[in-house]
């Protein structure tokens, strides 16, 4: 009996957690996926999908039936258990990522202490499943789309880096769910971090967007010259797979983005009745406003030229992270000296 | 219990992908064993409490180090399993390397079995009250600030050295200057002219 409260009770109750948050996780896709082509159709004024269901609300859903069913393809002369690890790394990791993330008060399955440097690491591993495709694949399109994304993927972690320790730098902390407590002050929405550190918000909505290979930096799919990147071979379930990683990559940013700038789970007047709204609601809507964002920059920038990408995110994003660091460390430092000098 | 259960698993991948390492035909194959030892080595400093140095592995060496290692050896072309053929006559020096490593992880086990005080004498004590990040923090940045300068500093050099060895200013290249691309206006940039038919613009326009 004492074993099953110890080991068999915890792992349940972690298990029972983890599989509901996976499947509202994966709904809430779906609806995401569907939300990104409908805003796409309207900015050019289309209808976008609206034939499976009413207004198109099954179409994702009738997707991936349809991946699902379809047989997957395998080229001949490609590497086989490398070719097939490739969308299940992406998929994985995507997914592992929402193991740390707070979207309440003590609603979060693991609540570490590095949370903020799982996150980074799970992040930084997500080139693999794009590597390994794109070599694994033994095709030429393929292969020189996991060049571009391995020096894209890992140029923009740096200044995402740089801009995630202004923010800690701030919260004192490492942990999420004790980064969005820090940002819970008298005036709201005032008082989170997107305000005193708006530049570095700014840096990291465009990082974000080039770490997760969103247009206008998915230069890795580029299709007008490589045909579909890195999953040109990819058909079926892991294809599917790919896609199902890459659009919870893009949640899991939006959810970076709101805890680490948006106040996460608090309300932006903080005084009832707003207070009473519980907070995972705050959290879907921050988390669904950065996902507008997101799909409004698909549909309006075009997209950039590698050279370009590359000049953005060493020579203008590196130095201004880098110094933003410095001015909040200093300002940090020494605003309490000047504070209590004039006291 | 289970810790023993999850050390061993740790333990177990992480020894036997790194044998795969050596012993994988295909380089790139290598190099993703390679990942996967790193992954378990990050396992194993999670599971003795050091969950910053597990974190900062697997950003420093998998998602930065590793990927430059797997871009390089996926370019290369080189035929292995003629490489593979000499290796043999590197094995004195593998050996001897190894025997180095063996002998010197004895004295570690031996001064840890024998004098239990050892590690409490080099090291700092390890706090209980705080996390190890801050604990970490703590030291690195007031005990051992020289060191963690000049590690930085010989980073520095390196990366400048790289840098000045690779960098050949050309002549001739068109280059971009962005301010002045968009500093541009229509004024400035074109010019409206009328062309009288069977005329052409004549002269040196």
């Amino acid at each position: 009996m004492d074993f099953f409260w110890t080991y068999i009770w915890p792992l349940t109750v972690i298990v029972a957690q983890s599989v509901l948050l996976l499947v509202i996780l994966l709904i809430a896709i779906a609806y995401i996926l569907l939300a990104d082509r409908k805003i796409w159709a309207a900015v050019q004024i289309r209808r976008g999908p609206n034939v499976v269901g009413p207004w198109g609300l099954f179409q994702s859903f009738a997707d991936l039936l349809k991946f699902v069913v379809k047989e997957p393809v395998i080229p001949a002369g490609a590497n086989k258990g490398v070719f097939l690890l490739a969308p299940l790394v992406t998929c994985v990791l995507a997914l592992a990522a929402w193991a740390v993330i707070p979207v309440n008060k003590n609603w979060v399955i693991a609540n570490i202490n590095v949370g903020v440097l799982y996150i980074f690491a799970i992040s930084s591993l997500m080139v693999y499943g794009v590597i390994m495709a794109g070599w694994a694949s033994n095709s030429k399109y393929p292969f020189l789309a996991a060049l571009r994304s391995a020096a894209q993927m890992v140029s923009y972690e740096v200044s995402i880096g740089f801009v995630i320790i202004t923010v800690l730098l701030c919260a004192g902390s490492l942990n999420l769910s004790a980064i969005v407590a820090a940002q819970d002050g008298k005036y709201g929405l005032l008082s989170w971090y997107w305000l005193p550190l708006f530049p570095m918000f700014v840096v990291f909505f465009i990082s974000a967007l080039a770490e997760t290979n969103r247009p206008p930096f998915d230069l890795v799919e580029a299709e007008s010259e490589l045909v579909a990147g890195f999953m040109v071979e990819y058909g079926s379930t892991p294809y599917m797979m790919f896609m199902l990683g890459e659009y919870v990559a893009i949640g899991t940013m939006c959810a970076m983005a709101t805890i680490l700038f948006l106040g996460g789970w608090l309300s932006p007047v903080p005084y009832p009745p707003f207070t009473w709204v519980p907070g995972v609601i705050w959290f879907t809507l921050k988390a669904l406003f950065m996902f507008f964002l997101f799909a409004m920059a698909k549909a309006i920038v075009p997209r950039y030229r590698y050279d370009q990408l590359m000049r953005l995110g060493w020579k203008v994003f590196l130095p201004l992270s880098l110094a933003m660091v410095a001015i909040v460390a200093g300002v940090i430092q020494y605003g309490a000296l000047v504070t209590s000098a004039v006291k | 219990m289970i810790a023993a259960l999850f050390f061993y698993l740790f333990a177990g991948i992480c020894v036997a992908s790194a044998v795969m390492v050596i012993a994988a035909r295909n380089p790139v194959h290598s190099v993703l064993y390679l990942i996967l030892t790193f992954v378990n080595a990050a396992g194993l400093f999670v599971m003795m409490g050091a969950e910053f140095l597990a974190m900062i592995l697997i950003v420093v060496y998998v998602g930065a180090v590793a990927v430059l290692f797997l871009f390089v050896v996926m370019m290369l072309d080189v035929d292995f399993s003629e490489l593979k053929q000499g290796a043999l006559q590197y094995l004195p020096i593998g050996l001897l390397i190894g025997g180095m490593f063996l002998a010197e992880l004895l004295l570690v086990v031996g001064a840890w079995a024998f004098g239990p005080g050892v590690p409490q004498a080099i090291t700092s004590p390890i706090p209980t009250t705080i996390p190890n990040t801050e604990a970490i923090g703590l030291v690195l940045y007031t005990r051992y600030v020289y060191f963690f300068q000049a590690a930085g500093m010989i980073l520095l050099v390196a990366m400048v050295g790289a840098i000045v060895l690779t960098l050949h200013h050309r002549e001739r290249v068109r280059r971009q200057n962005i301010a002045v691309q968009v500093a541009r206006n229509p004024a400035a940039s074109i010019e409206v002219v009328k062309v009288r038919s069977g005329q052409g613009l004549g002269g040196n326009a």
